[in-house]
């Protein structure tokens, strides 16, 4: 299988297109999908192709009909996916950050998540909402980030609902399988996609069709000696702190990327922390009602006989997300204090 | 079929009987609250009848609709059977929704019913996405997106009009005007008196019907239809129409209406007037219209027997449907 190197937001776009070219109820839209597309006669149409370029040149190849710009109504848009997916299509969504979904969260939490259940298995809801998340988190980055409005996570609040599949890709490799993966499954996916991956995430991508399981956990490296859990972008911080454990204190650290939060994969995360006996999960969202501390929980309660050590969190701080890049990056999880939450487990 | 039409005689037929049949639902199911069946939270369409009716009458089998939390009305104007509806307000596993909706979210997509929707404006947003399921398909349905004129105050039903109106979409909106949104007066939550009005803002026609008349509201909807169907997109249908009783099964209606208002509104109840009609001018008969009424009790007899009979879920069906099946 031919094999090259793509970036994160390439990636998508790779799925999105195939996807689209093998099944003709698939569209897309959001607000400047393509872009100026209402300019089509003046020879103008794919102005942006997404906020992060994930939907470039789309339009060019599917045109208006299901390449779709819409006007900022996300309540109306979303839940016009809802109406379509039920009615024979399946759309993809595009929310342009996740923190915007507080105008559309009833489509999401109420309508898309609760429908197939609540009437009783007669409705199938293959949609698919794709929304950008996560800080910069970079304190060599002059001045700041997108603040408090633009920069959140928002984990918990998505995972929280029954009904509603959310998965978060840490690489281009399982960001086109997971995006094939969701869209051709009948249940609502959230897919979020970390604004600052960066060149951490990129990789060889087959060319090829291919999906990866939602609802499966990556062992993005094996140990012996403590579980390190990541989501997304916190995912490559866990490698970042499983080199330094190694190399500094030899310390051999197991990652595990968990990729899907609903449903969670318990089995391999439990697994990993009998062989273990230590578990620290690291997340970017805000402590309270967290990935961070539900999974620690399960853990606790699963595994406790297996525990040598306490089990530990590095998340965010509960504050919001501050603007200046130095407060930015406090905010962040970073390697070290993973390393720390490690040595400490082990008093080394 | 134009504007301005008359309903044939057998459109005549199904609108009475339409009508009768959600009467006689929504009585019996007042009855059955009333002897303390337990049936969960439900609100009654009496009254609104010709609205849901002369709607559904003027669309295909294929054609789309999404409902209010006022919905039982909706859903048998559109042709659904009335004993999984009954099943499901009793909770039963034969239900709609094999008891795991109820009322607010009696659902039949087979029959082109996105679901009863208690999230006020939710609906209106499925309906827009059915109109642009239908544009994409190459597909000449066209779907209703039912509203009551306190939805005509939230945010998602302008952004739906809008979105409708710049992709000239085939979707009808209904803005069902009661009077009330739950205890509050239309006239304190809306500056102008008609919500049609509004229609100019999106560049959509406009019209407000009489919504005790049963043809009058068709022959409204029947236009739209064409309307859409012939690509010209959304119109915006408002029907002026009373609900008989409180917002809910256990409102007191009293403590906001004033004393004489159900009163004149009963006066022109839309399945006397039509029986005053058909009796003056014909082409159907009182005869022909008493055995529809006949024909309709019976199947209620039927359905809520159906109802009593039918079981309850069993205990695992708590666990099961909340995920589709995975087909890759």
């Amino acid at each position: 299988m031919s094999t090259r190197e793509l970036s994160f937001g390439q990636a998508i776009n790779e799925a999105l297109r195939q996807e689209m070219r093998r099944d003709s109820r698939v569209i897309v839209l959001g607000e400047d999908v393509a872009g100026a597309a209402g300019r089509a006669h003046l020879g103008l149409m794919d102005a942006w192709g997404g906020p992060m370029r994930a939907t470039r040149g789309l339009i060019g190849e599917f045109g208006a009909e299901r390449v779709i710009d819409t006007p900022i109504a996300e309540m109306g848009f979303v839940g016009a996916a809802v109406g379509a997916a039920m009615t024979g299509l399946r759309p993809v969504v595009e929310v342009m950050f996740v923190d915007l979904i507080g105008v559309c969260y009833d489509q999401i939490m109420n309508q898309a998540a609760k429908m197939h259940y609540m009437m009783g298995g007669k409705v199938r809801l293959p949609m698919v909402l794709r929304t950008a998340y996560g800080t910069r988190g970079d304190k060599r980055s002059y001045g700041g980030g997108a603040a408090a409005q633009h920069s959140q996570t928002m984990y918990s609040v998505l995972a929280h609902h029954p009904g509603l599949k959310v998965v978060v890709p840490s690489t281009a490799y399982n960001a086109k399988g997971l995006t094939l993966a969701a869209i051709r499954d009948d249940s609502p996916v959230v897919i979020l996609e970390h604004k600052f991956l960066g060149s951490a995430a990129k990789g060889d991508v087959p060319e090829a069709d291919y999906t990866v399981p939602i609802g499966r956990a990556h062992v993005a490296r094996s140990g012996t000696d403590v579980t390190l859990c990541g989501i997304g972008r916190t995912t490559h911080v866990c490698l970042e702190a499983a080199q330094t454990l190694q190399a500094e204190f030899g310390i051999d650290a197991e990652v595990i990327d968990v990729l899907t939060l609903a449903p969670l994969d318990e089995a391999t995360i439990l697994e990993s922390v009998m062989r273990t006996h230590r578990l620290v999960v690291v997340d970017e969202d805000n402590p309270v009602c967290s990935m961070a501390r539900d999974i620690a929980a399960r853990a606790a309660d699963k595994a406790f006989d297996y525990l040598d050590a306490p089990i530990k969190t590095v998340t965010a701080p509960d504050t919001p997300v501050p603007f200046s890049a130095v407060l930015e990056w406090l905010y962040t999880p970073q390697a070290a204090q993973v390393v720390a939450a490690v040595r400490e487990q082990l008093d080394r | 079929m134009t504007p301005g039409d008359t309903p044939t005689c057998e459109q005549l037929r199904d609108l009475y009987a339409r009508m009768s049949l959600i009467r006689q639902f929504e009585e019996r199911l007042k009855w059955l609250v009333e002897t303390g069946v337990p049936v969960g939270a439900v609100h009654y369409y009496t009254g609104q009848e010709a609205v849901a009716a002369g709607v559904c009458v003027a669309l295909n089998g294929s054609d789309w609709i999404a409902s209010t939390h006022r919905g039982h009305g909706h859903c048998i104007a559109k042709g659904m059977d009335v004993r999984p509806m009954m099943a499901e307000l009793f909770g039963k596993v034969t239900g709609s929704n094999r008891g795991k909706g109820g009322s607010m979210h009696i659902t039949d997509v087979e029959r082109g019913i996105l679901g009863v929707n208690p999230i006020v404006g939710a609906g209106v947003a499925h309906a827009l996405g059915a109109g642009l399921s239908a544009k994409v398909r190459k597909a000449s349905e066209v779907a209703v997106a039912f509203f009551g004129e306190g939805a005509a105050g939230i945010g998602t039903v302008h952004e739906c009009m809008n979105m409708a109106a710049i992709w000239k979409l085939p979707v009808i909106f209904v803005c069902e005007n009661n009077g009330y949104a739950q205890a509050t007066p239309f006239e304190y939550a809306s500056s102008i008196p008609h919500v049609a009005d509004r229609a100019g803002a999106y560049g959509m026609p406009g019209t407000v019907v009489d919504g005790q008349d049963a043809i009058a509201v068709w022959r409204a909807a029947a236009g739209a239809v064409t309307h859409a169907r012939a690509g010209r997109g959304p119109s915006l249908i408002e029907a002026k129409t009373y609900r008989y009783y409180g917002h809910h099964q256990s409102d007191d209606t009293l403590r906001y209406r004033l004393a004489d208002e159900e009163k004149l509104a009963r006066d022109r109840d839309c399945l006397s007037q039509f029986r005053a009609h058909m009796e003056s001018r014909g082409p159907l008969t009182l005869t022909e219209l008493n055995a529809i009424d006949a024909q309709n009790q019976a199947l209620l007899d039927d359905a809520v027997e159906f109802a009593k009979a039918s079981p309850v879920p069993e205990p695992h069906e708590l666990l099961t449907d909340v995920y589709a099946p995975v087909m890759l």
